[in-house]
């Protein structure tokens, strides 16, 4: 790889208006103690915010943290947009309350990691370097 | 859950004992220890119902009355909430409790592009005083209390239940509601505010200042230390947090020329009990001392009524497993005995199975069956302040106390609640927190039940309420109704006398009130505020 020292770059993001948070900033902690570069989006963004912040800061992957059950609408509408906007070097995994039920629907609609709460957090950190080598 | 940390030998003997707020636990106490840490009866403890009050604000504690017991129930639309509040009245509830849904709790009306798919899902939906005409309807307002669990627009729904009980011919000084109204701790833990610190904590001050006039029976601040518990926060800062905030609506109230005794009788406050038992007991003792002693010392408060730390001692949610949920109603029996020996005023549990879904009712049963048993089975009733005297947990509520001031100094060091929340610094503190207890579990250094120790089977799967697309149609095609029927000329000028009023910096809650009578949404009053106030912009730090 050419750029091998490039630093791997996560948006942790929560939208909608729930303001329980407490999983999303441990989540953003652990990967930045993991070497990566981590944004936090803050509390009630839009969909449109989220991609417009992914985009700005050139982020490889961006992470939802979804509690209120509306977690397959809300990753639908920010999938088909990104598709919309021809954007393709972004990852998306999804963390919260998942039911393992929701999971082959999530990786159907095209998300790469689901962690539902209770993952251990080495869990989150390897999937995202694995993936990041395949980028 | 995980709560101390022990320190053990290779032969598995515990060699230390940490507490999450820092205190060292050793082997056994004595005398000496009360000695050494200075203890004197009368300064440190003194009777039940004298100050400082550590062992409990009444002489009788439960022997003159029980605990209230006030479990947290929410539901779609206001006319089902009308029919359960009148099921729950007639089974000898004497107070209601009233969750609200996140659009509403955050200023949206129901039909905002941002409330799509929230509408009534974790609470009522309310956009117009006919909402709340509908769900207090044949409420007896002036015998029953109601707690409002919201806190952006706590004013907006303080003024519509004025509106509704004057709507229904009640006095205002008759009828009693308590806002959560607590903002601050919105933004260090639970995250639903809107407004920029300032004009948020004078909109507290204001729905104070008005209540104090016309509502006297209102309770209008519940500050909430169980949030920002919930959030990560060690006990001490847990209690130092919820003084400080407390302090801070103070301030702004004796800014506009009263006395602290005119109003600080009404506050009360909501904590958490979960964590290591003699850890939260000496938290409760020490929280009562502290802030009886904050109100006489720093406020000069003169009547003892109003130094009383009133609260709810209860919920316990983070502790909690979805791995072998059976254990949570042991857990929550613990818990609740600790909210008993700590003398709460009025508590209630989280159901054994909400850490995978909303409580059905025979789990919320399992729950008022767990209280219950404690004051008229076991023998929380019997005397006040069991635990008093005992060396270990006197010389423990005296480190907690410190604990606690250690915190506070910390937060005012750095420029005071007020700063410390707009600058994210108190966020990081509790954040960080929060990540050492996650860190914890994972190396296995603290233990959790079920989930690091003991471990067996499969966990609970998640179990998610569908969302009722058509109670959300109903409710935006009743708010469409409102704004056909009503004057609109009268909306203008209520909303404009509002701008206007909210320019000069009046208090805000008579034109709220005029609003709400000639049905403004709340959205429409929210957005008076959004424009003049703008939006908390939350420091992304962690």
């Amino acid at each position: 790889m050419t750029d091998e020292q490039k630093r791997i770059k996560i948006l942790i993001a929560k939208p909608g208006l729930d303001g329980h948070d407490r999983g999303a900033k441990v989540v953003a902690q652990a990967l930045k103690e993991a070497g990566m570069e981590v944004i936090y989006s803050g509390l009630h963004r839009t969909v449109d915010e989220i991609i417009n912040i992914a985009v700005q800061e050139d982020v490889d992957f961006i992470g939802l943290s979804i509690m209120t059950g509306a977690h397959i609408p809300i990753t639908q509408k920010l999938i088909k947009k990104l598709q919309d906007k021809g954007i393709t070097d972004k990852k998306v995994f999804v963390g919260g309350v998942i039911p393992s039920r929701d999971i082959p629907k999530l990786k159907e609609l095209g998300v790469d990691g689901i962690f539902p709460g209770g993952t251990p957090l080495n869990e989150t950190i390897e999937f995202i370097k694995s993936k990041a080598q395949k980028v | 859950m995980a709560v101390a940390r022990y320190i053990k030998d290779e032969k598995d003997q515990i060699i230390d004992v940490i507490y999450e707020s820092g205190i060292h636990v050793k082997p056994s106490y004595s005398p000496k220890d009360l000695e050494e840490i200075g203890f004197e009866y009368e300064k440190d403890l003194a009777d039940p119902g004298q100050y400082p009050y550590t062992r409990g604000i009444h002489p009788l504690g439960y022997r003159s009355r029980a605990w209230t017991t006030r479990q947290y129930t929410g539901f779609g639309t206001p006319a089902e909430t009308n029919e359960r509040f009148k099921l729950m009245i007639a089974h000898g509830q004497t107070g209601l409790n009233v969750a609200f849904d996140l659009p509403t709790q955050m200023g949206y009306d129901s039909d905002d592009e941002m409330a799509e798919g929230e509408v009534g899902r974790v609470g009522m939906a309310v956009d117009t005083l006919r909402d709340f005409e509908i769900a207090f309807k044949d409420i007896r307002l002036d015998k029953i209390g109601s707690g409002l669990t919201i806190n952006a627009v706590a004013s907006i729904m303080l003024a519509m239940y004025q509106a509704v009980a004057e709507r229904y011919g009640y006095d205002p000084k008759v009828i009693s509601a308590t806002p959560q109204n607590d903002i601050l701790k919105e933004m260090i833990g639970r995250g639903a505010w809107i407004f920029p610190v300032e004009p948020a904590v004078k909109l507290i001050g204001d729905t104070i200042e008005y209540s104090m006039k016309v509502m006297p029976r209102t309770n209008p601040v519940s500050v909430c230390g169980y949030h920002i518990r919930e959030s990560g926060a060690t006990p001490a800062q847990e209690i130092a947090f919820a003084i400080l905030i407390a302090n801070a609506y103070i301030d702004n109230v004796i800014a506009r020329g009263y006395d602290v005794d005119d109003f600080v009788g009404r506050f009360s406050f909501n904590l958490n009990v979960f964590g290591n038992m003699w850890e939260q007991i000496a938290k409760f003792r020490a929280a009562r001392k502290l802030w009886a002693r904050n109100l006489k010392e720093r406020y000069g408060v003169k009547k003892p009524q109003n130094l009383f730390l009133r609260g709810l001692f209860g919920g316990g949610g983070y502790g909690l497993t979805k791995a072998q949920p059976e254990n949570n109603i042991m857990r929550g029996a613990y818990y609740a005995l600790v909210a008993a020996l700590s003398g709460a005023q009025t508590t209630a549990l989280c159901s054994y199975d909400e850490a995978y879904t909303i409580p059905t009712p025979h789990s919320a049963l399992i729950s008022l069956r767990t209280l219950q048993l404690l004051m008229d089975e076991v023998g929380l009733r019997d005397t006040v302040d069991p635990l008093a005297g005992s060396y270990f947990i006197e010389t423990i509520t005296k480190q907690m106390e410190q604990k606690i001031e250690e915190e506070m100094f910390k937060i005012e060091k750095y420029g005071g609640i007020i700063k410390a929340v707009a600058d994210g610094y108190a966020q990081r503190m509790v954040a960080r927190q929060a990540y050492e207890v996650e860190k914890g579990i994972e190396s296995g250094e603290l233990f959790k039940v079920g989930v690091n120790i003991y471990k067996e089977g499969e966990s609970m799967e998640v179990e998610l309420h569908e969302y009722n697309y058509e109670s959300a149609e109903k409710q935006i095609e009743s708010l469409k109704q409102v704004k056909r029927e009503r004057s609109s000329t009268d909306v203008a000028r209520t909303l404009k006398e509002l701008e206007s009023a909210t320019k000069a910096g009046k208090n805000v809650m008579p034109y709220l009130v005029e609003c709400c009578k000639a049905y403004a949404t709340l959205g429409e009053m929210t957005n008076v505020f959004r424009q003049i106030f703008g939006e908390f912009k939350e420091p992304s730090l962690f």
